[in-house]
């Protein structure tokens, strides 16, 4: 029996091995074909023109464009919200707002999508002028999704700093902000910067719910009120009717994206050894 | 502290006011969200909608949900087993210092980061086209089934940890061997956080989309079989959204999902009260 549970055990690692093969193997023989320096930084993706051309560069910067502005509204608004949890909140309202925040980590990304695409990018084109849909309404959106998971890290980051660094501190003069803040914060940045990692993670991956708030276009974004394509979206959108060559080409957009993935999960993984 | 003592320190009173401040954000951000769907949703919650066929007057979403539930049993029937397996492997039966244990815990780390547009992809190049498959309900299956393994493992090797060494050690005493002791003792104990672990992974199943489109398909009709191609509430919600045409049938559709979704919290928050009990 242990053998069965051994081999179970070893199909994870089969799974990865195979996810590789497959990927690479769909993908890198479109790469090398259009070239990796053109397919990499070209800035233009017209895949049904003649002759056709094949740049990722747009989708590279709308994945880093929409990315980073996700980062910037969920890691404040986590972090912060994280501290409240962890050394603020009353117990009580903490057995309320635990499992809310869970709800928040639970709902599918397609509905976070629909919310975007009746709520966020009407709001955005009435108050803000364009389309509506562009890099700030998908950054908006992927923040709100990644708070759950930076909140959910940071918190448990914050709580495992001992509680003598926060009563050093109180013995010191300092209120209870000051301390929380100045002391207690910074003893716990590691853990904190794993579940940005995290969420840089999560933001990078998401596909469903950009696609229908970015706008799409395919090239370089210039404004965050525009329209900005992602890897991701680049994929969904596209392989339905493509074939050959831009078909393999889509496939390779998939690897630049599991490639980028990888090298976050591997910072991720040496950012938890550290904290240990 | 008094709001006297916070006037002497007013840059105190800033740090609490910003932290209530992002905290009331999340709250608001989360109800507003939920309050927005169902208040908008509800209404178009018709019994038209829970027909069984499909067609382009009345978009039923009878047939995805029938999609949605045999998506689930498929993988969970695929990826529970190949779960707690591999969970009582690393738990039980795993020696100390195992390499094997870090190159299983790493690949199923790198696993669960993987974007499930990534999973499609895969699912695509492998079951519907090398496996020759077709877009199908069971690539689909197969598909989802490696995505929620890691949740699994995660899940179920929490639950077995968790499980006293006395409980294992009392039954080695009466004379139990190694495998009655993990089916009859550890495995029934750790059962509350076995469905844990089941009830999260039916909840990815359900808002999964983007491994799906290109692996379960598209079709919006009731299978004839698992060769056939459909698709799940989620990917129906994605369809109607990008079309633009059935607005009121998303925001059902939504409703929905958003109803399994408060139901699945509801069942893990009773499933993490029953755990905390026992211990």
């Amino acid at each position: 029996m242990e053998g069965v549970f051994l081999g179970a055990a070893l199909f994870s690692i089969f799974a990865v091995i195979l996810i590789c093969v497959f990927l690479f193997a769909g993908g890198l023989p479109a790469i090398g074909k259009i070239g990796v320096f053109s397919f990499l930084f070209g800035t233009e993706w017209s895949p049904t023109d003649e002759p056709a051309s094949f740049g990722i560069f747009p989708m590279i910067l709308g994945s880093l464009y929409v990315t980073a502005g996700a980062i910037l509204i969920g890691v404040s608004i986590g972090v912060l919200t994280a501290v409240f949890m962890a050394s603020f909140c009353p117990p009580r309202l903490h057995k309320i707002l635990k499992p809310a925040i869970d709800i928040l980590a639970g709902i599918p990304s397609v509905v976070y999508g629909f919310f975007g695409l009746v709520v966020l990018v009407p709001f955005v084109r009435v108050y803000l002028g364009g389309s509506g849909s562009g890099i700030l309404t998908a950054s908006v959106l992927l923040g709100i999704m990644i708070l759950p998971t930076i909140i959910g890290v940071a918190e448990s980051a914050l709580r495992a700093v001992p509680s003598s660094y926060y009563e050093g501190a109180l013995a010191l003069g300092a209120t209870h902000e000051r301390s929380i803040f100045f002391v207690v914060l910074p003893a716990a940045t590691s853990g904190v910067m794993a579940g940005v990692v995290l969420g840089i993670g999560r933001a990078i991956g998401e596909t469903m719910a950009v696609i229908l708030v970015a706008g799409n276009q395919a090239r370089i974004p210039n404004g965050i009120l525009n329209g900005a394509r992602t890897l991701t979206s680049n994929i969904v959108l596209e392989m339905g009717y493509a074939a050959d060559l831009h078909r393999e080409a889509l496939i390779g957009t998939g690897v630049v994206l599991f490639v980028f993935i990888l090298i976050i999960n591997l910072s991720f993984s040496y950012m938890k050894r550290v904290k240990r | 502290m008094t709001l006297k003592m916070y006037l002497k320190y007013p840059f105190s009173l800033f740090l609490r006011t910003v932290v209530v401040l992002a905290t009331a954000v999340t709250c608001f951000t989360l109800l507003f969200l939920i309050g927005y769907i169902l208040i908008k949703g509800i209404p178009y919650l018709s019994l038209d909608l829970f027909s069984w066929t499909y067609n382009s007057e009345n978009v039923s979403f009878m047939p995805s949900i029938v999609n949605t539930i045999i998506m689930v049993i498929g993988a969970l029937l695929i990826s529970v087993p190949f779960g707690i397996f591999s969970a009582i492997y690393l738990v039980e039966y795993a020696k100390r210092g195992n390499k094997m244990v870090g190159v299983i815990r790493i690949t199923a780390e790198t696993l669960a980061g993987i974007p499930s547009i990534v999973y499609g992809l895969f699912g695509m190049l492998f079951f519907v086209t090398t496996l020759k498959m077709g877009y199908s309900l069971l690539a689909g299956i197969f598909t989802v089934a490696i995505m929620i393994l890691p949740l699994m493992m995660r899940t179920t090797e929490e639950a077995l940890k968790s499980v006293p060494d006395i409980f294992r050690e009392g039954s080695f005493g009466l004379g139990a061997g190694k495998l009655r002791t993990v089916f009859r003792i550890v495995l029934p104990t750790a059962i509350p956080g076995i469905l844990a672990g089941i009830i999260l992974s039916i909840g990815r199943i359900v808002g999964e989309t983007a491994a799906l489109i290109y692996t379960a398909g598209t079709v919006a009709e009731l299978p004839k079989n698992l060769l056939s191609s459909g698709r799940t509430l989620s990917v129906h919600m994605y369809a109607l959204s990008k079309e633009g045409l059935h607005t009121d049938q998303a925001y059902a559709t939504a409703v929905m999902l958003l109803g399994i979704v408060l139901l699945i919290n509801m069942l893990s928050t009773m499933m993490a009260k029953k755990i905390e009990k026992k211990s």
